[in-house]
């Protein structure tokens, strides 16, 4: 099987701070893998550097995407290469409906693929269907992107946009803060109805909750930058136990102050 | 964060499509302002002797103007007196369209506004006003049949003088204001629409300004009067050649309604705005204001302003009959070195009047953008209402968004609401964006054009895609 994502030695800083200090991290297709973490360990900082934004600086290591430099890549095109990013923090869009924003994101990969857009008909179909994966109501679709919805709604419209997409790999940045536990299971339902043998995801989490409705193939701890043990399933029970304490005292002090 | 500001405004800088000239040869007065210019205005335009002496009245009051500079526009003191007044391609009056010089059919059809029938936008009649005239008017047959009114302000003036004599000026007097006044005096031409009463008129109306000759002014002059109970529809758009030179526009547009009836008058605006170092560009110098003049009417603004170096209008509605209802909504984008003063007054003299204010201002590169409004209540005017609502959206760190509400409310009943916000096209809105797929230019096109959306919404349905567009295209740029 050939690797998805190698992430290599990866170090990265916002704004002169370093925040990953050596990351290295090797994704195959159909695999779930969950990074955990005490806050300021640097899970979002990854997120967020894998998706290309701006403020997050690489200063060392590199990342192949089927083979390729990723980092070499713009936001835009790393997204048609099928790299979703689900927010921690959805944002905003005022009078822009959240049908439209998808439409033009479906449109966009395949202008990026060369094809024609989608024709309407066949664009409303599709989304009909999504639009159950997340149990969510039609009107969302024409309300504005994220104005006025609640935290879980929020949540919820990530992945019916991850469901429209169709993306190879998926990121999930904390998307279980803030859930109560029908919209964790609605959340968890829509992320593994989307588990395929050619898509892989990285599920980012503070807490093990998640991981008992999206239950992953390995568990990355993280801490001061780096990832400190890996394990199976079991490890985020483990954690859940003993909290973080116990790691971040141990393999990595010389980046206890991340 | 300001990493990506030169990108953005790298966005907002684009190729003006209809910047060129067409060669045509043409009848123009020499620069100059006088009494004897306007005798030659109003003798080629034919007038009868009152026109004469109104426009002449009008002169003699405008010498006693003083130029105006409360707005927040900055630019050097015009000289009247190298403007020329008058230019007219040599193919004069509109005639059957055989008899109009290919040269403007070709102009346009360029525009993308063709003057046959045939090919025209079904369901729009367009009246097409190159500099100083009007070249041609198309479906007048059909809306003759109707019993509409619509023509050249020119040909009105010889064909129905008694409806310009009693209505021109009623709404905007030539004193109102300087450039007003000025226009008064040395008008050329505009459209004319009446609609008789109880009929709907049965095609939108539309005036395509094009200004072309060097060194000329254009002083557009419209009426339009909708007769009890009759509603009409009607949309100008406007756009003239690149030149290094400062061009006035100064237009004045008076709409009448009566008793029940309802105008909606739609402008895109796209006049040259000047290049990037604020070279050249139309002054936008416009009053336009209509009068609610029966009971129940109703007038509604809609503008989308893109272009022009400088807009300085106000398009108001006097709410004379009782429950007569006014709105304003307004798109007006910034960019480079433009600037816009604009915004409405809205007059509560009838009693259960009510006026809605929307106005969207973008600013990007150094672009100054000013809402400017007055809602005023008089003392006899029971139970009005009036929302206002002046959302501004900056792009980048280097141009401006004011906002100047005035409020005079003399009636203790009136409910009057202001809501403003300012804000800006954010990283994380962009980011966002990105990460779904689209590019900086379709993101930022896609977050403005929601920013419009209340507005773009008032715009008759065919407009309102090639407003879409046009703001589109104004912020197209070289990244991608």
């Amino acid at each position: 099987m050939n690797t998805m994502l190698s992430i290599n030695n990866l170090h990265a800083s916002v704004q002169g701070k370093a925040i990953l200090n050596g990351i290295d991290l090797q994704v195959n297709p159909g695999e779930v893998h969950a990074i955990m973490g005490p806050n300021g360990s640097g899970k979002s900082t990854l997120a967020n550097v894998l998706a290309g934004r701006d403020s997050y600086e690489v200063t060392r290591g590199e990342v192949l995407y089927n083979g390729e430099n990723l980092l070499d890549w713009s936001v835009e095109q790393r997204a048609c290469e099928g790299i979703f990013l689900a927010f921690q923090y959805p944002v905003e869009i005022p009078g822009v409906s959240n049908i439209y924003l998808m439409k033009a994101a479906v449109n966009a990969r395949r202008k990026y693929r060369g094809m024609p857009e989608m024709p309407a008909v066949e664009f409303l179909k599709l989304i009909r269907e999504k639009i159950k994966v997340v149990d969510m109501k039609e009107e969302f679709l024409h309300r504005s992107v994220n104005e006025g919805f609640s935290g879980g709604e929020k949540k919820r419209n990530e992945i019916l946009q991850m469901a429209v997409i169709e993306p190879t790999l998926a990121i999930l940045d904390e998307t279980d803060s803030g859930l109560d536990i029908d919209a964790l299971k609605i959340v968890a339902d829509g992320v593994n109805s989307l588990r395929s043998e050619d898509r892989a995801f990285i599920v980012v989490t503070h807490y093990q909750r998640l991981l008992d409705y999206i239950v992953p193939d390995f568990v990355h701890v993280l801490a001061g930058g780096r990832i400190v043990k890996s394990g199976g399933k079991d490890l985020a029970l483990e954690l859940e136990k003993a909290g973080y304490g116990w790691i971040e005292i141990a393999p990595v002090a010389e980046a206890a102050d991340a | 964060m300001s990493t990506t500001t030169p990108q953005i405004e790298s966005l907002v800088r684009r190729e003006y499509k209809e910047g060129f000239v067409t060669d045509i040869d043409a009848d123009t007065l020499p620069p100059g302002l006088g009494e004897d210019v306007i005798r030659a205005i109003s003798a080629k335009k034919e007038e009868p002797e009152f026109m004469l002496e109104w426009r002449l009245a009008a002169y003699r009051n405008w010498l006693t103007m003083k130029s105006p500079n409360w707005a927040h526009v900055d630019y050097p003191p015009i000289d009247f007196q190298k403007i020329s007044y008058f230019s007219a391609p040599k193919t004069d009056g509109p005639k059957s369209l055989d008899e109009v010089d290919p040269k403007l059919l070709e102009t346009y059809e360029k525009l993308g506004i063709p003057l046959e029938e045939q090919k025209a936008l079904a369901g729009v009649a367009v009246d097409a006003v190159f500099d100083s005239v009007s070249v041609k008017t198309t479906f007048r047959d059909s809306l003759a049949k109707a019993g509409v009114i619509f023509c050249s302000i020119s040909e009105a003036m010889q064909d129905h003088p008694e409806l310009v004599r009693e209505y021109l000026g009623s709404v905007v007097p030539t004193g109102d204001n300087f450039y007003a006044g000025l226009n008064s005096a040395v008008f050329s031409d505009g459209s004319f629409v009446y609609i008789p009463k109880g009929v709907r008129c049965p095609m939108e109306l539309s005036t395509y300004f094009r200004i072309n000759a060097l060194n000329t002014g254009q002083f557009e002059r419209t009426l339009i009067i909708a007769d009890e109970g009759s509603y009409v529809s009607y949309l100008e758009g406007c756009t003239a050649p690149m030149r290094d030179e400062n061009q006035l526009h100064a237009a004045v547009v008076e709409l009448v309604a009566m008793k029940d009836a309802e105008i909606k008058y739609s402008t895109v605006q796209n006049w040259y705005p000047g290049d990037e170092h604020g070279r050249g560009g139309i002054y936008n110098f416009v009053t336009k204001r209509g009068a609610c003049r029966g009971d129940n009417a109703k007038i509604s603004w809609t503008q989308v302003e893109t272009g022009s170096a400088i807009t300085w209008k106000y398009p108001s509605v006097l709410l004379e009959g009782n429950g007569s209802v006014g709105e304003f909504y307004s798109v007006a984008l910034t960019r480079n070195m433009q600037q816009a003063d604009t915004g409405t007054k809205m007059i509560h003299i009838g009693k259960n009047t009510r006026s809605t204010i929307v106005s969207k201002g973008i600013s990007a590169g150094r672009g100054q953008n000013a809402y400017r409004g007055l809602v005023k209540v008089l003392k006899a005017a029971d139970n009005t209402r009036n929302y206002s609502q002046c959302d501004s959206l900056l792009i980048g760190d280097r141009c401006g968004a004011h906002t100047y509400p005035y409020m005079e409310v003399r009636n203790h009943t009136a409910q009057v609401e202001h809501e403003a916000t300012t804000s800006k096209i954010s990283e994380d809105q962009l980011f966002y964006c990105k990460q779904r797929g689209l590019s900086e230019e379709d993101a930022i096109s896609m977050i403005v054009n929601g920013f419009c959306k209340e507005v773009f919404k008032e715009l008759p349905m065919e407009f309102a895609v090639e407003a879409q567009k046009l703001l589109e295209i104004s912020l197209e740029g070289a990244v991608g």
